[in-house]
């Protein structure tokens, strides 16, 4: 049932046996809707879902997703609320069963053997709760005995575990007196008890304060490199989980509109334009002629909100926009390239019709 | 145990590892696996033992142990002289009481009592946990779903059939005391076997009100619920019974010909029958069959107890007569087997909804 805890995990192998056994069960399987042709492309890869289906009566909460999360990295899935996002991560962990469509964790199929792959993933549920009338270290302690830990190893991990989270202090307080961003602590703590492979978190920033934030982030990210884990991150507040993610994923109302890592998309989006945010001092109209003679530059226009400029071009041109200003004599006040923000990726990517459900 | 955390049960574990030393490790550590229902309801059980309705629980069930054994310790010491040879003397602490208040007897408490402990220990199983946000972290880790449900409706069995177990050995304990009577095997078998049927009687109750806690996503509609059917059953079922039947089967205005006595015992027939889908109903008949062994029959004499409806009433009847003409074990179990089953196959088919609803639903919230 629970490999030992003591076995470290070793991905790349895991990933080729993935591969073989998913191909043998396809092969074999009795299920003729799962898309035989369409193998992981990535043969290392964690987390695969190919044409993976939720159905509601006539609601598609998910529509045909197809993933792949190699290891190591940190994805983030990215889109509004109710676009589909937790019941994307419910069906990779066994808890919701797919309406069409496979799924792959560590190399297991969900659907048919939740409790090895649960054993392999830890979990932090959206607005994740606890018994108020136990201590932190009791809930853990709860977790590690439903994880069959034997007491004196969940005794020294829990007690490691919450100084990371830096806990160590209201370790034994009930966690009725904890605030909301101790209890998300405690949640990642609590989801690394059983030493998984894969942390899935469902909007792990959601209702804490900004400095609490950075702090969670902080944390996700020394996870990433001490423990070698493989994380996926819901979220639909963009500019909270963009610096630790290493790829993104965007959901739009149950289907996966475009993923890969944030130059890419950024790239996408501008569907091969670059625009440059440009604010420089002196006058502005002889500013505009400057711009206009630097070579790649295609259109110069006056940015409508902010006194500055927007110059689209076709080529990297920041350097010698620089250049040009500064030789000009105006000195530049202002460079920022557009479309590197996931939150104007998103507009960009997701057309208008999706009525006020984009991202904040 | 970690130091410096408060471990609420350290003291009995403590103890506990005075009477029973643990064995020394023998080299590495061996993972034992225990099934994830068995953790659940170990937390369930220290959930419910340390919780302010135990107490309560504590307090009502003393109350009803307490109450009626005082005013039996004074009667049956005259029963005693009555009843031939002071045979099943014994149980009559259990089912004597005040002369004037016929209900201040421990059986009667009990039956009163057992569907409020089920309610009490089973209305927010679920439900609360989906509310505390605890259950997808819960059935997040390497359990089967079930195991949730199963772990919790045994924690709570558990924790009921403890403490009637208690009261009904500190009665026993008293009694054997205070009173000077002490039981024959009889007797205790038939006390444990009172014992068993009230725990599945308390289990049909916690059933039930576990089947509430998975549909309604709010305790305080679960609760009210719960105890809103535990008072319409105990209260006016029997009234809400004999009109039914009267209006299926009306009793005859006199009994003069043969035909109207024909009629009578078909209405009589079919008011028993509906008095019997009542799991209370059940609960009661069974419990006098055990607690008071008089045969029904020889008893009756006659036609003298053409008026008694059931089980129950007929060995008042005959109880009231004072004939010491006991059952073996087996002939009463043979009396109330019928009993046992429905309130079996009630229990079971409200634990599987229970169940097949807990496990169809979708876990987010």
């Amino acid at each position: 049932m629970t490999t030992p805890p003591d076995e470290g995990p070793r991905p790349a192998v895991r990933g080729i046996r993935a591969k073989r056994d998913s191909r043998r069960r396809l092969a074999g399987a009795a299920r003729p809707s799962a898309a035989v042709g369409e193998l992981p492309a990535d043969p290392r890869a964690v987390i695969v879902a190919r044409g993976l289906t939720k159905r509601y009566g006539d609601f598609t909460a998910v529509d045909h997703l197809d993933l792949d999360i190699r290891p190591g990295e940190v994805f983030g899935l990215l889109g509004p609320n109710g676009a589909g996002k937790t019941t994307t991560v419910l069906m990779l962990l066994g808890l919701s069963e797919p309406t069409s469509g496979t799924a792959r964790v560590v190399g297991l199929d969900p659907a048919r053997q939740p409790l090895e792959v649960k054993s392999h993933v830890g979990y932090l549920p959206d607005n994740v709760g606890f018994y108020g009338n136990l201590s932190g270290r009791e809930n853990m302690r709860y977790t590690a005995r439903l994880n069959n830990l034997p007491g004196s190893v969940a005794e020294a991990r829990i007690q490691g575990l919450l100084s990371d989270v830096r806990l160590s202090e209201a370790a034994d307080r009930r966690v009725d007196t904890y605030s909301r961003g101790m209890r998300q602590r405690l949640g990642i703590a609590d989801a690394l008890v059983k030493e998984p492979s894969v942390l899935i978190l469902d909007e792990p920033t959601i209702a804490i304060d900004p400095s609490g934030v950075d702090e969670i982030l902080a944390l996700l990210r020394r996870l990433v490199t001490e423990r070698n884990l493989t994380i996926l991150l819901s979220s639909h507040i963009l500019g909270q989980v963009q610096s630790i993610c290493d790829r993104v994923g965007f959901f739009s109302a149950g289907r996966l509109i475009a993923q890969g890592r944030l130059a890419e998309l950024a790239g996408l989006a501008g569907g091969g334009q670059l625009t440059f945010e440009v604010g420089a001092e002196g006058d502005q109209a002889d500013v505009e002629r400057v711009l206009q003679t630097v070579i790649g530059v295609k259109r110069v226009t006056h940015d409508p909100v902010d006194p500055r400029w927007l110059v689209v071009s076709s080529t990297d041109v920041a350097a010698s926009l620089t250049a040009a200003l500064t030789a000009a004599g105006h000195p530049v006040v202002h460079l920022r390239r557009r479309g590197e923000d996931l939150l104007e990726i998103y507009r960009n990517l997701v057309p208008e019709e999706t009525d006020g459900r984009r991202i904040a | 145990m970690a130091a410096g955390s408060p471990d609420r049960l350290a003291p009995i574990r403590q103890g506990w590892a005075r009477l029973f030393p643990p064995r020394p490790a023998t080299g590495a550590v061996v993972m034992r696996h225990v099934p994830g229902w068995r953790v659940i309801a170990g937390k369930e059980l220290t959930d419910h033992v340390t919780s302010v309705r135990f107490l309560v629980l504590l307090v009502i069930l003393a109350l009803a142990a307490a109450v009626p054994l005082y005013f039996a310790s004074g009667q049956i010491r005259t029963a005693a002289q009555q009843v031939s040879g002071g045979q099943a003397i014994f149980l009559a602490l259990f089912s004597l009481g005040s002369d004037q208040f016929s209900f201040l007897r421990a059986d009667r408490f009990i039956a009163l009592l057992a569907p409020l402990l089920g309610i009490a220990f089973g209305f927010d199983a679920i439900n609360v946990e989906r509310t505390d946000g605890t259950l997808p972290r819960l059935i997040s880790q390497p359990i089967h779903r079930d195991d949730v449900i199963n772990g919790k409706f045994i924690a709570g069995l558990g924790v009921i059939a403890l403490t009637l177990a208690a009261m009904i050995t500190l009665v026993t304990g008293f009694g054997m005391l205070r009173l000077g009577i002490v039981p024959d095997i009889s007797e205790i078998v038939r006390l444990v076997l009172w014992l068993a049927l009230t725990v599945l009687y308390v289990g049909l109750w916690l059933a039930f009100a576990m089947l509430l806690s998975v549909i309604l996503r709010r305790a305080a509609s679960a609760a009210l619920i719960g105890f809103g059917t535990w008072l319409a059953i105990v209260i006016f079922g029997s009234l809400v019974i004999t009109l039914a039947a009267n209006l299926i089967a009306p009793q005859p205005a006199s009994i003069n010909t043969l035909a109207d006595q024909q009629q009578d015992l078909s209405a009589r027939q079919t008011q028993q029958l509906i008095t019997r889908l009542s799991p209370a109903t059940l609960y009661v008949e069974a419990t006098s069959a055990l607690l008071m062994p008089v045969d029904p029959v020889t008893a009756q004499g006659g036609a003298a107890n053409y008026n008694a409806r059931s089980i129950d009433e007929l060995i008042q009847a005959a109880d009231t007569r004072r004939i010491p003409s006991l059952l073996s074990i087996d002939q009463s179990l043979l009396l109330i087997w019928p009993h046992v089953v429905v309130l079996v196959a009630m229990t079971v088919a409200l634990f599987a909804a229970a169940y097949v609803a807990f496990m169809r639903q979708e876990i987010r919230a």
